[in-house]
């Protein structure tokens, strides 16, 4: 009967288009689907806070160099990974991540938790050479981040974003060349203003070294400062079960 | 290419030139930024390339025309071997280039451009779309033609889809050299290239369906069900994860609509199944045509064919899923892929054990012909490495092998095991019937080649085996005092060696690929008028 069927429908090239989207479709939708609407996945920590300007520079950087390739991003609930890197990473951590940064390949540590790990200068050092820090790596120099950083984009990135739902406000937006310059010029004057808009939470420092020139290693840098502390939800839930019996 | 079309097409195919001209001037005219300039230029480039190869012939003699109908239309498949060919070398080039970075990584010369972490989506694009998806396209026009006895639709879909579809692949790369890239694995490219491709994918799917209409046989061959669902799917799959806000209709750059968790399911949904249907339904097509045509054998059985057929197109669309197991995906979508993976085997082994029980009753011609046993080691490497894959995808296994090279080697005993060798075999069939030949120039290159494969494989993937598992357990290693063995730059070390032996691994398979890419230059300009007679005869058809 079903092979009658089946003989039947290839004679009809449309019958079998129709087919091949219907049973193609199903396990998508069955697993797709419900991610936006259940708790788990959409719910957003009253604590998370939005990349600022200089550190979205520095994330553009990272997918742009492809750090992605060796790096991942995902601290998974394993022993082992708790010890080496941290609390295990939440769906709700990355949920202003457009694209996420999960990665698929630790040719390196996982970076989801690097945030204050080292110092500034450790990790210029590292990016500029990582063979003079760290002998033994295997990981790709990137001199060239030394040079100045382009900020013309950072407007509209910030506006795009916020038409896919970001929390970044017309002040953000329209303050984001600015505030990149001021976050990294701790005694510069757009200090107050960048306060105003983004809070005291993102770090303020020259992180590349020199208050004096804005480069690319600054964006990088802050970036990677960033990473595992834009909520805390993740180490409070670690806490809450080490310390229950 | 202005050979096989007539005067009237040649000036249709002017008027396209002259329009892709145009889309280039305007993109280099408005870009803001250097990657779409430059993109713009290509295309300029390419458009003003083809307004002269095609002005320059529009009133050459054209093909004997009421004749050409009673021909199948080759032209585009021989274009699309080529630069399948040329892929394979700019793609594996770049792959060994990678690998010898992970052993010497003071290689890297300075420059942005030649770094580690941009050159390795420009191997896995230039080898998964343009060595794989040239040999995809060039051969569904060959097997087309021949399952449906007619001749493609009209003459010059095939070149704007392969002109086309190079055009994208070339944007995707030198973007990735650039820094232009929307960091999604496999999905690389960035809006406007990604739009590009749906437009090529439409006149793709519509050649095929009209050509289709045009078959004197009843039936729709297996080797097309595969081919069909490759088109359709994949098409499905990169609309959905590649939908994205540009920043600006003056830039590259945009910013993907999807985010966080719902992000990485929709990225492993499509990038899973760029491996099922793009690595897997298109090659099993291929499969399912050359080996019977080679060994001289129908498939063993038609009935297995249809229940291996409905069991990947609906299995595979649920595992992708097993790329994010223990993360911050819920449990039960792991589950579920998972569940699938395992189911998955079914239909994979049936689908390879179809194509070995074919060659029973044909060993004789798998011992002596290379191209053949091309074919033949695929299907036993596709058996292997659906095996693997079923068996990683388990969740406790996983906790070991995932973010390792073990996935690498997974991936490599699929793709030049597999896919590789089954393109070979294929080429190997069709490129002396497009030069009317009974054999390649070069046979015993063929046998050598084939050597070369296989050995370099087995490095390859060997190598990154013992690499995987031995990062693996080196990470999760204890002390007796409840520490972690290893530091992470200790599983760094330890890797040094089989880098090494994965790039000569590398080294192997490139050498015989080059000499296919050779052989078939020689072959293709030793050809003699085309001998028709071993052709599948075309069916007779009205006056176009
Ligand atoms: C070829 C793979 C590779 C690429 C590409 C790569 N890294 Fe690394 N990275 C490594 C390896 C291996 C280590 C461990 C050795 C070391 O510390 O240098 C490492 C270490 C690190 C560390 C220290 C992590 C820790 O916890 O100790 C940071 C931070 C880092 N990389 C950032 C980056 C950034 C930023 C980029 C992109 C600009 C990048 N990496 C690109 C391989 C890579
Ligand atoms: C000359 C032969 C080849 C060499 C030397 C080579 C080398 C490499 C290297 C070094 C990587 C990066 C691994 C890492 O990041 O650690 C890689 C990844 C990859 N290659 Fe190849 N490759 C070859 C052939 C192929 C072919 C023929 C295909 C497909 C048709 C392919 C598909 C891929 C894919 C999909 C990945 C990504 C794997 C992942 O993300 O896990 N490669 N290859």
């Amino acid at each position: 009967m079903v092979l009658r069927l089946h003989y039947n429908l290839e004679k009809l090239s449309m019958g079998l288009v129709g087919a091949i989207i219907l049973a193609a479709s199903v396990g998508g939708i069955v697993e797709i689907a419900p991610l936006f609407t259940i708790d788990e996945t959409v719910e957003i920590p009253a604590d998370l806070r939005v990349l600022t300007p200089l550190e979205l520079a520095g994330r553009e950087i990272y997918m742009r160099e492809g750090c992605y390739a060796c790096h991942s991003q995902m601290v998974r609930s394993l022993a082992d990974e708790i010890d080496r890197y941290g609390p295990y990473s939440l769906a709700s951590e990355s949920a202003y991540d457009h694209p996420m940064l999960w990665g698929s390949k630790r040719t390196g540590p996982d970076l989801a938790r690097v945030g204050g790990k080292y110092s500034d200068p450790w990790q210029v050092a590292h990016l500029i050479d990582p063979r003079a820090v760290v002998p033994a790596s295997i990981m790709p120099a990137y001199p060239w981040l030394m040079r100045p950083l382009d900020t013309a984009g950072l407007p509209g990135a910030l506006a795009t974003l916020a038409r896919l739902g970001l929390p970044y406000d017309a002040a953000m937006i329209a303050g984001a060349k600015a505030d990149a310059l001021a976050q990294s010029r701790p005694d510069g004057p757009g200090i107050q203003g960048f306060q105003d808009r983004h809070g005291d939470r993102p770090a303020l420092r020259a992180f590349d070294g020199d208050p004096g020139r804005l480069t690319e290693m600054d964006a990088l840098v802050a970036y990677l400062q960033s990473l595992g502390t834009q909520t805390a939800a993740a180490s409070a839930l670690l806490e809450e079960a080490r310390h229950e019996p | 290419m202005h050979p096989s079309l007539t005067n009237a097409e040649r000036q249709i195919g002017l008027g396209l030139a002259v329009g892709l001209a145009l889309l280039g001037l305007a993109m280099a005219a408005m870009a803001r930024d250097g990657a779409m300039a430059v993109h713009g230029a290509i295309a300029l480039a390419l458009g003003l390339g083809l307004v002269f190869r095609l002005g320059g012939a529009l009133y050459d003699a054209a093909p004997a025309g009421p004749d050409r109908a009673a021909r199948y239309d080759d032209a585009p498949t021989r274009f699309g071997i080529t630069m399948t060919l040329a892929w394979a070398m700019i793609g594996m080039g770049a792959g060994i280039w990678v690998a010898a970075l992970l052993y010497w990584p003071e290689g890297t010369p300075p420059w942005p451009a030649t770094s580690f972490g941009r050159l390795r989506p420009v191997h896995t694009t230039g080898i998964i779309f343009g060595f794989g998806g040239n040999a995809l396209i060039a051969t569904s026009f060959w097997v087309l033609q021949r399952t449906a006895r007619a001749r493609l639709a009209d003459a010059i879909s095939p070149w704007v889809v392969l002109i086309g579809y190079n055009l994208f692949c070339t944007w995707a790369v030198t973007g990735y050299l650039m820094g232009s890239t929307q960091s999604k694995e496999y999905a690389e490219a960035e809006w406007y290239a990604d739009l590009w491709l749906v437009v090529v994918w439409v006149i793709y799917f519509a050649l095929y369906l009209r050509t289709l209409a045009r078959r004197a046989e009843p039936h729709i061959y297996v080797a097309n069900w595969y081919y069909m669902a490759f088109i359709l799917v994949v098409a499905m799959l990169h609309i959905v994860n590649n939908i994205a806000l540009p920043v600006s209709l003056a830039g590259a750059k945009s910013y993907t609509v999807w985010a966080g968790v719902q992000d990485a399911m929709i990225q492993w949904w499509y990038g899973h199944n760029a491996v099922a249907f793009f690595l897997t339904a298109g090659f099993l097509g291929m499969l399912y045509y050359f080996l019977p045509v080679r060994s001289g054998r129908p498939i063993w059985s038609y009935r297995l064919s249809i229940l291996s057929f409905w069991g990947i197109v609906f299995f595979y669309i649920w595992v992708g899923s097993h790329h994010l197991h223990y993360t911050a995906l819920p449990y039960w979508v792991q589950t579920l892929g998972m569940t699938f993976s395992v189911m998955l085997l079914v239909p994979s082994w049936a689908s390879a054990g179809n194509a070995i029980a074919t060659l029973n009753g044909a060993w004789g011609r798998v011992r002596d012909d290379a191209t053949l046993r091309f074919m033949f080691v695929a299907a036993v490497f596709y058996g292997l490495s659906t095996f693997e894959g079923s068996f990683l995808a388990i969740r406790p296994v996983n906790s070991l092998s995932h973010y390792t090279d073990w996935t690498v080697g997974h991936v490599h005993s699929g793709t030049l095991g597999w896919v590789a060798m089954i393109i070979f075999g294929a080429i190997y069939t069709i490129v002396p019937q497009l030069a009317g030949r009974e054999a390649m120039a070069w046979p015993k290159a063929v046998e050598w080649h084939f050597w070369l494969a296989v050995l370099g494989t087995l490095v390859y993937v060997i190598a990154m085996w013992n690499a995987g598992i031995t990062q693996g357990l080196m990470w999760r290693t204890y002390d007796a005092n409840g520490a972690l063995s290893y530091s992470f730059l200790q599983s760094v070390q330890a890797m040094a060696p089989y880098y090494l032996l994965r790039t000569i691994g590398g080294l192997m398979f490139l050498t015989g690929a080059a000499i296919c890419a050779l052989n078939c230059r020689a072959t293709l300009r030793a050809a003699t008028a085309r001998d028709l007679r071993n052709d599948r005869p075309l069916a007779a058809q009205p006056a176009e």
